[in-house]
C-alpha cells in the first residue's frame, strides 16, 4: 500500500518541462492550422446554433 | 423531413435556479460573518461550530459547490436542451440529481460545522460525501451524454463541449485527490503524504478552479451572451483553439500553488511555464466574449443583462491575467500566504462567477415566466451596488496583502526583523473592515436580486414545459469530400469525452507521476520519525478546527523567514504527514517549527484565550478543548490506519498505543502543574499541545552533515 518510492531514480528528469512544452506546442499549432482551414460556411452554421436562425432561413 | 414535436423540461431548470440563488446568499452570508471575525474575534460566538476554522470551509465549499454548482446546472439545463433540441433525457435522473446535490450541500454544512473534515482545501468533505458525490456526478453526466445521443442538432455547439470538459475532468479530479484510508464513518486520512499530497492537492485545487469554476461558466458565456446580444459569438475559430489550448494547459499548471515549498524544483518550473502560458487561451476567451458585443455597444447601456456580462467577462480576464503574474516565482514570493491571493480569487468568484450568474438569472427568470423583469431599476441598482461591493472587497485586500508581505520582509539596518508577526495582523484590522463593508455590499445586490425575481416569478406564469419542434435527426450522415477533422469530434460526444480525457490525463501524469515514483524527489531524513498516538490524535484536533486556514507548516527559503521561523522545510519532514497540513493563507504565523519555542502552559493559555498570551490577537478562543475528552477509543483504529498507509509503526504497535499516548499524556499534565495548570491528562488540550510542541522538532535533531545535503 505505500505509494511511494517504487523505482529508485528516473534520469534527466529536467527533460519533463521541455517535452510538456513540445507537446504543447505540436498540439496548439494542430489545432490552429486546422481551425483557420476550416469551411467558412460551415464555421458559420455552426456558431448560429444557438440563435434558431437556422430554421427561419 | 419529419418535423417532431416535443417539450423543453423548464421546471428542473427553475429548481436550480432557486437553489443557486438560497445558497447564494448563504454562502455569501457566511462568508461576510468569516469576515467579521478577523476584525472582532467575538464574531467566532467561543462555539466550536462557529469559529473560523471551520466556517471557512463551509463558505468556500457553500460558495463553489452550492453557488456556482447550482448555477452551472441550471445554465447547463437550459441551454443543453436547447442546444441540442432535445428534452433532457430523463426527469427521473434529473431530479435525482438535483436533490442528490442538495442533499450533498446539506451534509457537508453539517459535517463541516461539526469538525468532519479531511483537512485539504476545498475537498474537505468525508469519504462517504465524497462517494456520494460522485454518484450524483454520475447521475448528471448520464442524463446529458442521454439528452445527446438522443439529440436532434448533428453538430455539438461550443458550449457543449466546455460541459462535456468539466463533466470528465472534474470526475477525474474528484476521484484521485479523494482516495483516502477511512478510519471511522466520518474520520479518514488521505492516501498520500506530505510533498504528495500537496501536489496531488493542488493539482485538484487548482483545477477545481479550472473546471468548475471556468469551463463550464466559459459554456455559459457562449451560450448566453451571444443570446442576450442576439448575434453569433465573433469568431468560432477562436472557440476551437481556446477550447483545446484552455484544457491543455490547465491542467498543467497546479504546482504553482507550491512555489519555493519542498516540492521539487522541475514541478515548480513546469507549473510556472504552463501557467503563463495560460494567459493565451483565457484572454482568448475573453476578447471572444467582448467582441461578440462589437456593434452592439449601445445595448449594454438599456440591458442590465448584458451589464452584468460584460463586468463577468472582463473581471474573468483580469482574474486570468493577474494569475499567470501571481504565478512568476519573484512575484508570488511576495504574494503568496497574503491577502493578495484572497483578493485575486475574489476578483474571479464575485465578477467572474457571480456576475454571470446573476446576468443568467435575470435572462432566465423572465423567459421561463413569460414576463419582463418586475423592476429594470432593481436590477440596475444591484449592478452598481454589486460593482461597488468588488472594488471594496479586492482594493483593500490588494494593500493589505501587499503591505503585510513587505513587512514580513523588512529588517532593521541592524539586520532584525523589524515586525512582530502581530504587528503585522493588527495593521490588516483597517483593511479587513473595508473589505467586510464591500463583501456586505455585494451581499445586499445579491438580495435586491432576490427580492426583484421573487417579484418577477409572482407575476408571471411558469411555463413548465416549454412546446418546441425540430426535424429528427438522418440516421446516416453522409461526409462532404474534404470534411473538416473537427468535424469528427464534434459530430460524436464520445469521442469528444475520450479526446478531452486523453489531452488532461497527459498533463496530469507527467506533472504527477514522477514526483510519485522517484526517490530522490523525497529525501529522507533519519531522525524523522512517525508521531506518537498523542500527537497523532493532537494532529487530528489540529485538522478538525482547521488551524491549517489560517497557519502555515511550509518556511520557504528566505532569509525573512528562516530569521522568523528557523531552518527553512525540506520534502523529507513531511512523509508521515497524512493529510499535509502546509496551508494556503497566514493570517498567522507559520507553525513549522513551533515545537519548543513556548512552555506547554503557554500554549494550554493561548488557546484558552489567545489575547491573554498575544495581546491583539485576532484568533478565536478553543476553550472546548480544555473540557471535552480525547476520543480514546479511536487510537487503535487510527494507528492501523497508519500503519495500512506505510507508516513504519512496528508491528503490533497499535495494542501498545493506548499505554503509551497515557504515558505522554501525564507528562504533558504534570508539565502543566508545574506553572499552576491543573487538568486531567485525557483532555484534548494536551494531545493538541503534544502535537505543537512536536512541529519541527525532528529535523533539529538531525546530523548537520544530512542537513547541509539536504540544502546543497
Amino acid at each position: 500500500m505505500k505509494f511511494i518510492n517504487y523505482l529508485e531514480s528516473i534520469t534527466g528528469i529536467g527533460i519533463y518541462p521541455l517535452i510538456g512544452f513540445v507537446m504543447f506546442f505540436v498540439f496548439f499549432l494542430l489545432v490552429t492550422i486546422l481551425a483557420f482551414k476550416a469551411d467558412k460556411k460551415h464555421i458559420l452554421e455552426l456558431s448560429e446554433i444557438p440563435l434558431d436562425i437556422n430554421e427561419k432561413k | 423531413m419529419q418535423i417532431e414535436k416535443f417539450q423543453y423540461d423548464n421546471k428542473i431548470v427553475k429548481q436550480f435556479a432557486y437553489a443557486t440563488m438560497l445558497w447564494g446568499i448563504v454562502g455569501m452570508l457566511v462568508g461576510l460573518i468569516a469576515a467579521l471575525q478577523l476584525v472582532w474575534p467575538i464574531f467566532n460566538f467561543e462555539l466550536p461550530y462557529t469559529t473560523f476554522g471551520r466556517l471557512r470551509p463551509i463558505h468556500t465549499n457553500a460558495v463553489i459547490f452550492a453557488f456556482v454548482g447550482n448555477g452551472i446546472f441550471m445554465g447547463v439545463y437550459y441551454s443543453l436542451q436547447r442546444l441540442l433540441k432535445a428534452r433532457m433525457f430523463s426527469d427521473l435522473l434529473s431530479k435525482i440529481h438535483f436533490w442528490g446535490w442538495q442533499l450533498i450541500i446539506v451534509l457537508a454544512a453539517v459535517t463541516l460545522a461539526l469538525g468532519k473534515t479531511t483537512g485539504k482545501e476545498y475537498a474537505e468533505l468525508e469519504w462517504p460525501i465524497d462517494i456520494l458525490i460522485t454518484l450524483i456526478w454520475v447521475v448528471f453526466g448520464w442524463n446529458m451524454f442521454g439528452t445527446i445521443i438522443r439529440r436532434r442538432e448533428r453538430h455539438l455547439y461550443v458550449a457543449i463541449w466546455f460541459y462535456i470538459a468539466t463533466f470528465v475532468t472534474v470526475a477525474l479530479l474528484h476521484i484521485v485527490n479523494s482516495i483516502e484510508i477511512p478510519v471511522s464513518f466520518w474520520k479518514s486520512y488521505s492516501w498520500y503524504a506530505g510533498v504528495q499530497d500537496a501536489l496531488v492537492q493542488w493539482w485538484y485545487g487548482h483545477n477545481a478552479v479550472a473546471f468548475f469554476l471556468t469551463t463550464p461558466y466559459l459554456g455559459l458565456m457562449y451560450y448566453y451572451l451571444p443570446k442576450a446580444v442576439n448575434r453569433p459569438v465573433y469568431s468560432y475559430r477562436l472557440s476551437i483553439i481556446h477550447f483545446w489550448a484552455l484544457i491543455f494547459l490547465y491542467i498543467w499548471a497546479g504546482p504553482h500553488h507550491l512555489l519555493y515549498t519542498a516540492l521539487p524544483d522541475w514541478a515548480q518550473s513546469l507549473g510556472v511555464v504552463f501557467s503563463v502560458m495560460l494567459i493565451a487561451p483565457s484572454w482568448g476567451g475573453m476578447i471572444n466574449g467582448l467582441l461578440t458585443l462589437r456593434g452592439a455597444w449601445d445595448k449594454v447601456r438599456d440591458d442590465v443583462v448584458l451589464k452584468f456580462f460584460v463586468v463577468a467577462v472582463t473581471a474573468y480576464g483580469m482574474a486570468t491575467f493577474e494569475g499567470p503574474l501571481l504565478s512568476i516565482k519573484s512575484i508570488n514570493a511576495i504574494s503568496h500566504f497574503t491577502d493578495w491571493t484572497v483578493a485575486h480569487v475574489h476578483v474571479g468568484a464575485l465578477g467572474w462567477n457571480g456576475f454571470l450568474t446573476f446576468g443568467v438569472l435575470y435572462w432566465l427568470i423572465p423567459r421561463m415566466f413569460n414576463t419582463k423583469l418586475y423592476s429594470t431599476k432593481l436590477a440596475n441598482m444591484h449592478f452598481w451596488i454589486g460593482t461597488l461591493g468588488i472594488i471594496l472587497y479586492a482594493v483593500p485586500m490588494y494593500f493589505a496583502g501587499i503591505m503585510q508581505s513587505l513587512m514580513w520582509k523588512e529588517f532593521t539596518p541592524e539586520g532584525q526583523l523589524k515586525w512582530q508577526f502581530l504587528d503585522t495582523v493588527t495593521k490588516m484590522l483597517p483593511f479587513y473592515a473595508a473589505r467586510a463593508v464591500g463583501g456586505a455590499l455585494f451581499l445586499v445586490g445579491a438580495l435586491i436580486m432576490c427580492y426583484n425575481l421573487i417579484k418577477t416569478v409572482k407575476i408571471g406564469n411558469f411555463t413548465a414545459n416549454e412546446d418546441a419542434e425540430a426535424a429528427a435527426l438522418t440516421p446516416t450522415y453522409t461526409a462532404h469530400s474534404g470534411d473538416h477533422w473537427h468535424r469528427w469530434i464534434e459530430r460524436k460526444p464520445i469521442q469528444m469525452l475520450i479526446v478531452s480525457l486523453v489531452v488532461v490525463i497527459i498533463g496530469g501524469a507527467i506533472e504527477l507521476i514522477p514526483t510519485f515514483l522517484i526517490q530522490s524527489n523525497i529525501p529522507t531524513i533519519s531522525t524523522v520519525k512517525p508521531y506518537t498516538p498523542l500527537e497523532l490524535q493532537g494532529r487530528d484536533i489540529y485538522v478538525r478546527e482547521g488551524c491549517y486556514t489560517c497557519h502555515s507548516q511550509m518556511i520557504r527559503p528566505f532569509r525573512s523567514e528562516t530569521a522568523r521561523y528557523g531552518e527553512y522545510s525540506k520534502a523529507g519532514e513531511f512523509i508521515y504527514d497524512h493529510p499535509f497540513q502546509w496551508g494556503s493563507k497566514r493570517t498567522g504565523p507559520d507553525l513549522a517549527r513551533q515545537g519548543g519555542k513556548y512552555p506547554d502552559s503557554w500554549h494550554y493559555n493561548h488557546m484558552a484565550e489567545p489575547g491573554s498570551m498575544s495581546p491583539g490577537s485576532i484568533m478565536p478562543s478553543y476553550p472546548w478543548l480544555l473540557e471535552d475528552q480525547i476520543d480514546l477509543s479511536s487510537t487503535v483504529a487510527k494507528i492501523k490506519a497508519m500503519q495500512r498507509l506505510g507508516v513504519p509503526y512496528p508491528e503490533g504497535y497499535d495494542k501498545i498505543a493506548p499505554a503509551d499516548m497515557q504515558k505522554q499524556a501525564e507528562g504533558i499534565a504534570a508539565n502543566l502543574k508545574k506553572d499552576g495548570i491543573d487538568t486531567p491528562a485525557d483532555m484534548e488540550i494536551i494531545a493538541l499541545i503534544a502535537y505543537i510542541q512536536r512541529l519541527g522538532k525532528d529535523i533539529k535533531s538531525a546530523p548537520k552533515e544530512e542537513i547541509s545535503k539536504l540544502t546543497n
